[in-house]
């Protein structure tokens, strides 16, 4: 078995928002890198987190249940969470476990940004 | 025109077959990830095959729901057990998928026969009362070495559950993972005595699984982890899905059901 392979980057833009660029595979391996990714972006002061998954190349079930719970982490230190980059595959696999009624999916980096007032 | 196989073959497995080519060549393979057959195509609703729809009246038209629909507080709850080395994690899933009902304990009912991504299993469970509860699950995922089911609206968990087998220490590893918030205030209100219940059906069914392999006496490691403290009061409505309140209701009204039936024929 490989070990999947995830590379977390996190930009701060504007004020108080922050994106944390995805690539590679998001499974059950990727819980601590997620979180690190999660308390670096809040350290920047962001209140307003978008996940960028234009590179993401491989999603598990577990993977899904790593985004519940930096998604709760996010809920908790009252930050929204967005998603922009998303294939239609993905787009999908976000509507049918329900996960787009809590994080607010676009189609882009731009309109990401402008929803949350970096732009 | 048809081979010679091609004609031997029934005329409905030639459609089937004709479609799937037709499906692979719309879409190109490389355009997809590979996890994309792993995953259940997008639903609304469920729908349960007619042959099950009497077990699935409390599944059949339901949405599916994460723990982001539920109720209650957010637990992670892992089950794990080591196995042999000679029982590889594909073949303890292999095995786990193709006998999933026949490893529960006595008495509880799942009404499938296949595990694959967007297939729908009513269930039935049994109760200390002798009532069987009525609700299903979602096969949302299933690869080789893991599978995962998501509950309809009504079931007691808004909950994803993942069965999976890895190594771990040159050895087997089998898990049950389950993320969970209870549906509504009355099961969360009921939670203290259906977490023990779980204990007792997850603890067993490992064994079961266990002993199919001529394992016994496996160490069964349980771990419970509040996620979330916070309730989710936006949910209190669920309660009008409540397999139990639905199940009652529906076995109280079976009488009617009959004269109907029967006025119909």
């Amino acid at each position: 078995m490989t070990t999947p392979t995830l590379s977390l980057d996190v930009r701060s833009v504007g004020t108080g928002t922050a994106v944390i660029d995805i690539r590679g595979e998001v499974t059950a391996a990727s819980e601590q890198p997620l979180a690190a990714a999660y308390d670096e972006a809040t350290q920047t002061g962001a209140h307003a987190l978008i996940l960028n998954f234009s590179g993401l190349e491989y999603m598990n079930s577990s993977g899904i249940g790593m985004l519940v719970t930096l998604l709760v982490r996010a809920n908790r230190q009252q930050q929204r969470l967005a998603a922009f980059g998303l294939t239609d595959h993905y787009r999908q696999i976000f509507e049918l476990t329900r996960l787009d009624e809590a994080i607010t999916i676009f189609d882009d980096e731009h309109s990401a940004l402008a929803s949350a007032g970096a732009n | 025109m048809s081979t010679p196989a091609e004609q031997q073959q029934p005329l409905e497995i030639q459609e089937i077959e004709l479609a799937v080519k037709e499906s692979e060549a719309a879409v190109p393979a490389q355009s997809l990830p590979r996890d994309a057959a792993y995953w259940a195509p997008k639903v609304d609703r469920l729908t349960v095959d007619p042959d099950r729809a009497a077990m699935g009246f409390n599944v059949a038209g339901r949405r599916v729901t994460g723990p982001q629909q539920g109720f209650g507080k957010l637990w992670q709850r892992t089950y794990s057990a080591v196995l042999k080395p000679t029982v590889t994690p594909e073949r303890l899933i292999a095995e786990w998928k193709a006998n999933f009902g026949s490893f529960w304990p006595k008495g509880n009912r799942f009404g499938a026969t296949l595990i694959a991504p967007g297939e729908v299993a009513p269930i039935a469970m049994k109760t200390g009362a002798g009532v069987k509860l009525a609700t299903g699950v979602l096969v949302l995922y299933a690869d080789p070495e893991s599978f995962t089911f998501m509950t309809p609206e009504g079931h007691m968990f808004a909950a994803w559950i993942t069965f999976s087998g890895h190594i771990e220490n040159e050895t087997t590893v089998m898990r049950i993972q389950i993320l969970l918030r209870t549906s509504d205030p009355l099961f969360e209100a009921a939670w203290p005595v259906m977490r023990v219940m779980e204990d007792r059906f997850w603890r067993q069914t490992m064994r079961n699984v266990a002993a199919r392999f001529g394992i016994t006496g496996i160490v069964i490691e349980e771990k419970t982890v509040c996620v979330d403290k916070k309730r989710q009061w936006k949910n209190w409505r669920n309660v009008w899905h409540n397999m139990v309140i639905r199940t009652m209701l529906h076995l109280l009204t079976a009488p009617v059901r009959l004269v109907r039936r029967r006025a119909a024929a």
